[in-house]
């Protein structure tokens, strides 16, 4: 996946300001930044929840600035939101089984092993008939990535996936992601979880990029920790 | 394969086939009831209709239509102009009506599909009144005038020498008997249809649309495509159902045929008192209906204010409706949509979920 020059406004705020990265096939990417520096609205444009005011979005060298979320999930764009949204009316399998069916476009029949194989690796397993309405706050951000995984993803996008959580839980939810084979970018508020995992680091300062590279390499730049200072690194 | 996908319930066996046997007591009804009771049940089978279509767009795919009289009143004059103009039997011509509402329905849902909730919902309302103004108006239509279906045509119909010769009865009653059949058999298929949509993926997805319309898309969604389906398909089903109940009575005018509260406010106190959601609940609130009719058959107006006072106490202390009520008590799902994953015979049980 490439970015070229992507930029986003808000009224008079740039919410993302000439960002330009690539993330190849497999690597880990990070994205840390304070709040309101642009992690999420880079993840929704990338996603296509938001259009880009400017610039170009290639995933698998094709140009996808202007194609639907939903277009850009079946050709393998997966992600979770910083606030878990399941679908609640579903049980915790349905809300697999309609991002599988849909996010790979074959048929239900055909994708309720892999959704199995997702509940098992997720540890929702014993939960798959439990209306989503009704599950704890840990299992709301488990389903969210479990959902994400059941779309097959090629590139899947994190936003603040282990937020709010304890160290117990991450615990559960990084080998999660570890294992996965896809693309990933992943944002967080407090970096130190992720730093570990991610093969790139990047920050991210009111929608510019300040900083990119290896992990300890950026969390030791003196930008970064000038700017960050008030952040856990 | 360890594991496969089931929606089937006891319970959904059971009403399978209790469901087989009440369709072929139906089929042999004529044979026993009286024609006002076949009447009645024809027009009973298409309120039942009107509903089904209306629950589906309503609930379903999130579109509030209060212009279904629209589509009524289309499938009802595209009947008659095929009898009249073309001379087409009026079986068959029951087909033109719902063509006729789904190409008026084209057009409309390019409109209408682009609006918000609450303005698809007044928008259709003023195309209705439009459509209605317009055959008002209209001379080739009878310029607002009564049409009838001529009494060859009526008597005549595809088959009703052999239901004529059958069940040892004149002319007008092998049509109601036919009018009848056709009302069971359109039933039977609509509750079909919309049972099987909602059994699809595309039926899944469009109550995640309902639910989160931006997740939806984020997982692979495309709820337009389902609403232009459910649009179109309602408007076929609503435009035949039209056309056989004025069939049945063999006269149509503007008033009648494009009247709101007939077709779209007494449909939607049906939904509201069976059961917003569900295919069962447009069943039961068709029944209360019919009972209330009778019951109220000597009190004119009354009967509107009666299910206006019914449907706000539902909306308020029952909003599942009378089946929610059936449901809560007895855990009963004659319809089961619900997915659920079922292990493979044969395979070891599942491992204890890790980490809850």
């Amino acid at each position: 996946m490439r970015l070229e020059n992507i930029s986003k406004r808000f009224g008079a705020a740039k919410a993302v300001d000439d960002v330009s990265l690539d993330v190849r096939q497999g690597e880990a990417l990070g994205i840390i930044g304070a709040n309101g520096a642009g992690k999420t609205t880079l993840l929704d444009l990338v996603a296509g929840q938001l259009s880009a005011d400017a610039g170009r979005i290639e995933l698998m060298q094709r140009d996808f600035t202007r194609a639907s979320a939903a277009r850009r999930c079946r050709l393998g764009v997966g992600r979770t939101f910083q606030i878990p949204r399941p679908f609640e009316e579903l049980t915790v399998f349905e809300n697999l089984l309609v991002a599988a069916a849909h996010g790979t476009g074959r048929s239900e029949r055909a994708v309720a092993e892999p959704c199995a194989q997702v509940l098992e690796q997720t540890g929702l397993m014993s939960r798959s008939d439990t209306p989503a309405a009704s599950l704890s706050p840990f299992e709301r951000r488990r389903l969210e990535l479990a959902r994400a995984l059941a779309t097959g993803p090629r590139l899947l996008l994190l936003d603040e996936i282990t937020a709010g959580l304890t160290q117990s839980e991450r615990d559960v939810i990084l080998p999660i992601i570890r294992a996965q084979g896809a693309a990933i970018i992943w944002t967080e508020h407090v970096s130190r979880s992720m730093a570990a995992l991610v093969d790139r680091l990047m920050v991210l300062d009111q929608g510019r990029v300040i900083a990119i590279g290896k992990p300890e390499q950026v969390l030791a730049s003196r930008e970064v920790r000038e700017t960050y200072v008030a952040l856990e690194l | 394969m360890a594991w496969r996908m089931s929606t089937r319930t006891p319970a959904s066996v059971a009403a399978g086939l209790m469901a087989v046997v009440l369709v072929g007591g139906a089929v042999v009804l004529p044979a026993y009831a009286s024609f006002e009771l076949l009447g009645e049940l024809s027009i009973l089978l298409t309120m039942l209709v009107l509903a089904q279509f209306w629950n589906l767009l309503a609930h379903h795919a999130g579109l509030v239509s209060l212009g279904q009289q629209a589509f009524v009143g289309i499938g009802a004059y595209g009947l008659f102009a095929a009898v009249i103009a073309y001379r087409l039997d009026p079986l068959p011509a029951i087909l033109v009506g719902g063509a006729s509402a789904l190409v008026l329905a084209i057009p409309v849902a390019v409109l209408a599909l682009r609006l918000g909730s609450v303005q698809f919902a007044i928008g259709t309302w003023v195309f209705a009144e439009a459509v209605r103004l317009g055959v008002t108006q209209w001379n080739a239509a009878g310029g607002g005038a009564d049409l009838s279906l001529p009494l060859e045509a009526r008597e005549g119909m595809l088959g009703a020498d052999w239901v004529g010769a059958t069940f040892d009865v004149e002319a007008a009653a092998a049509r109601d008997i036919l009018v009848y059949w056709s009302a069971l058999a359109l039933a039977v298929l609509t509750v079909g249809f919309v049972y099987r949509l909602l059994r699809t993926s595309g039926g899944l997805g469009m109550t995640a649309a309902r639910v989160d319309l931006v997740t939806a898309q984020s997982v692979g969604v495309r709820p337009a495509r389902m609403r232009w389906m459910v649009f179109l398909a309602a408007a076929f089903g609503t435009g035949v159902a039209g056309a056989l109940i004025f069939l049945q009575g063999a006269r149509v005018a503007p008033d009648t045929a494009f009247d709101m509260v007939q077709w779209t406010i007494c449909v939607i106190f049906i939904v509201v008192i069976g059961g917003l959601g569900t295919i069962e609940g447009p069943i039961l609130g068709v029944l209360a209906f019919y009972f209330l009719q009778r019951a109220l058959v000597g009190y004119g107006d009354w009967l509107l204010a009666v299910l206006s006072v019914l449907a706000i106490a539902f909306m308020l202390f029952a909003p599942r409706g009378l089946w929610g009520i059936v449901h809560a008590a007895t855990g009963l799902q004659l319809f089961p949509t619900r997915r659920r994953l079922v292990r493979n015979r044969g395979e070891v049980p599942p491992k204890k979920a890790a980490g809850n």
